[in-house]
């Protein structure tokens, strides 16, 4: 207690440098946290698009391009499955369940998925949750639509709007199917994943839509007509009644005679995605990691400048009866206090600006950041911290350990 | 019954000033008495405060035994040599004794922590000190650094003194005092060192100090200050 105090009123003593390696010491573990905390959430909501999705199926291309447009909505399908192959895979003994997916449309930008009723029931994001209505219910006609939350708040949706559907896939089409409105039935709530940014439509809507306009303008005066039949699908995504037949069916879809098809497991797709994003993730670790490194530095060099002043006061301890020992042991101490009172002052100021910033962080960039910063992650690097601190402190009390 | 507060034998130290010439400082033989008052002068680099260093247990020696209240210093290892200074060692510096950022009474209770004193009760004892050192008892929750260079002197005698040492070493305390100033102090150190029966080795240039004392030894006589030529 009494070295403690002693440390403590030596760094009072020395408030002006004190307070300005302080400062330094705080913004760099600042910018290390949030570096850290930013990468361990955004792989965190990366991995929570999706989930309980065993396999899925597309026409063959590779697995991130299938995994890109399936779950991720990005870039265009390069080719379709056909209608039989989905029937064919929902029918089979193996499949639990199977959510048809077709992509090719949009709305202000926003893609538009053909699906059917499954999709609200088995698609899985998160730890496996599973989709919830906002507002409204799932669509039981054929011009019904349910949008996602973004969708909902950025162009301002309500239960019963009529929106219409453009082909293709940009923000501004020329080819609009204008005859055909679609009524809003559902509004999801808010993931995190990119269902938020998705309008989802019947999978024969899809079709109802490219059907030649003398004929649309038919159905959609007599609704309850029977629809066109749909020919062809982008992608399945299958459950499995059990996880032990994914390799076996994965290899049999993989080798399926009358459609070419490719089976690919989201896990493994998901990993490589992510290690294609590692270098930007590393990138900005490094840049965390250099930064503390410059402040330790100068935390260093404010204490080599400390010990030409405090050679007296050096030389009083030891005349006191204070071993070379202690006096090592104090300057690590005064040290240790900076950072720890550096490390609880970043991590509250992290913890304010992820509260204060949350509104705007989901809104601007759908990023779902948690309050709670405290992960194992995060206090192993704490630990690498004080390491790193007491390494590069060694040499100047060293040298006072030499000097008196 | 201890009867000597200091015995030298055969020891000989070599310090380096310069990275050329080598000086060493050879003490065949000296005995300080329990409760004697020495007075040991001589020209500046003589080795006076080497000496002081080498009787607290700060420097050790090449060669030769420091007794210390008939305790072999010399004998022992660094952190008992260290826990023994600051149990029965009471040292004063020509200046600069007292850490500035810290307030009186903490510089004070500093000198029991390191003695491991806990049983005492430190203000009280401090306050009866500065009283026989007249200073004013409201000094201690001061700051050193709000103090005159005559009352840090006072206070650094009060700090050597509250662990109740047998042995007092004082290195030129005075020279940064006036006159009027010095005589005051020295009459102080005086009082308080009879009283407390400490053994008091003081070292000063100034030979007017010396009227103060029971002993006085040239310290070019009790050592021989030779200068040995390195070859390099």
């Amino acid at each position: 207690m009494m070295l403690f105090s002693l440390a403590w009123q030596s760094l009072l003593s020395r408030k002006k440098t004190a307070i300005l390696t302080f400062l330094s010491l705080t913004i760099s573990i600042l910018v290390l946290i949030s570096v850290e905390h930013i990468r361990l959430q955004t792989k965190e909501s990366f991995n929570r698009t999706i989930s309980g999705v065993d396999l899925i199926v597309g026409a063959p291309s590779g697995q991130l391009n299938l995994l890109l447009y399936t779950v991720f909505r990005i870039g265009s399908p390069t080719n379709n499955i056909s209608y039989n192959s989905f029937s064919m895979l929902e029918n089979n003994e193996l499949v639990d369940w199977a959510i048809p997916i077709s992509l090719g449309d949009s709305h202000q930008g926003f893609r538009v998925i053909g699906t059917n009723e499954s999709y609200f029931k088995h698609y899985h994001y998160g730890n496996n949750q599973i989709l919830k209505f906002e507002q409204g219910k799932a669509f039981s006609s054929l011009f019904e639509v349910v949008i996602g939350a973004d969708v909902a708040k950025k162009l301002n949706y309500n239960l019963g709007d009529r929106i219409i559907i453009a082909h293709g896939i940009g923000r501004t089409s020329f080819s609009k199917h204008e005859q055909a409105p679609f009524t809003i039935s559902g509004v999801l709530s808010p993931t995190g994943t990119p269902v938020d940014k998705s309008v989802h439509v019947y999978l024969s809507a899809i079709d109802a839509i490219h059907l030649p306009p003398a004929m649309l303008t038919k159905l959609v005066k007599n609704p309850t007509a029977t629809p066109p039949a749909t020919k062809s699908i982008t992608a399945v995504m299958l459950g499995l009644k059990s996880k032990f037949s994914t390799f076996g069916l994965q290899r049999a879809i993989n080798v399926h005679p009358s459609d070419r098809l490719m089976a690919i497991l989201p896990g493994v797709a998901m990993a490589e995605l992510w290690n294609l994003m590692s270098t930007f993730e590393n990138l900005l670790r490094v840049i965390g990691a250099l930064v503390l490194i410059s402040s330790l530095f100068g935390l260093s060099t404010m204490l080599l400048a400390s010990m030409y002043e405090r050679k007296t006061e050096i030389a009083v301890l030891r005349v006191l009866g204070a071993s070379p020992t202690v006096i090592l042991f104090l300057i690590l101490l005064e040290v240790v206090i900076l950072v720890s009172l550096s490390i609880i002052v970043s991590f509250l100021l992290l913890t304010l600006a992820l509260l204060g910033l949350e509104g705007w962080l989901a809104s601007e960039f759908g990023l779902f950041l948690s309050h709670n910063i405290f992960s194992e992650e995060l206090l192993l690097l704490i630990g690498l911290i004080f390491i790193a601190t007491l390494f590069v402190s060694l040499f100047p009390s060293i040298e006072a350990y030499k000097n008196v | 019954m201890l009867k000597s507060a200091i015995s030298i034998q055969n020891m000989r130290h070599q310090f380096s000033n310069t990275a050329v010439s080598f000086d060493g400082l050879t003490i065949e033989k000296w005995e300080v008495g329990i409760a004697e008052r020495v007075f040991l002068h001589g020209y500046s680099g003589s080795g006076k405060t080497t000496l002081l260093n080498l009787l607290s247990g700060i420097l050790v020696p090449d060669s030769g035994d420091i007794f210390v209240l008939e305790q072999k210093i010399t004998g022992m290892s660094n952190s008992d040599r260290d826990d023994f200074r600051a149990k029965n060692i009471g040292v004063v510096f020509q200046q600069f004794n007292l850490i500035p950022y810290l307030s009186v009474l903490k510089n004070i209770e500093l000198a029991t922590y390191f003695a491991k004193n806990h049983h005492i009760n430190v203000h009280n004892e401090a306050q009866q000190l500065l009283k026989k050192l007249q200073l004013p008892t409201a000094i201690l929750s001061k700051k050193v650094s709000q103090l005159s260079v005559g009352q840090q002197q006072r206070v650094a005698i009060a700090r050597a003194l509250i662990n109740r040492p047998r042995l007092l070493l004082v290195d030129e305390p005075t020279s940064s005092l006036d006159a009027s100033a010095r005589d005051a102090f020295m009459n102080l150190l005086m009082q308080i060192c009879n009283t407390t029966k400490t053994a008091l080795v003081f070292v000063s240039h100034d030979v007017g100090l010396s009227h103060y004392f029971d002993t006085h030894i040239d310290i070019t006589a009790l050592c021989q200050v030779s200068k040995v030529n390195v070859i390099l």
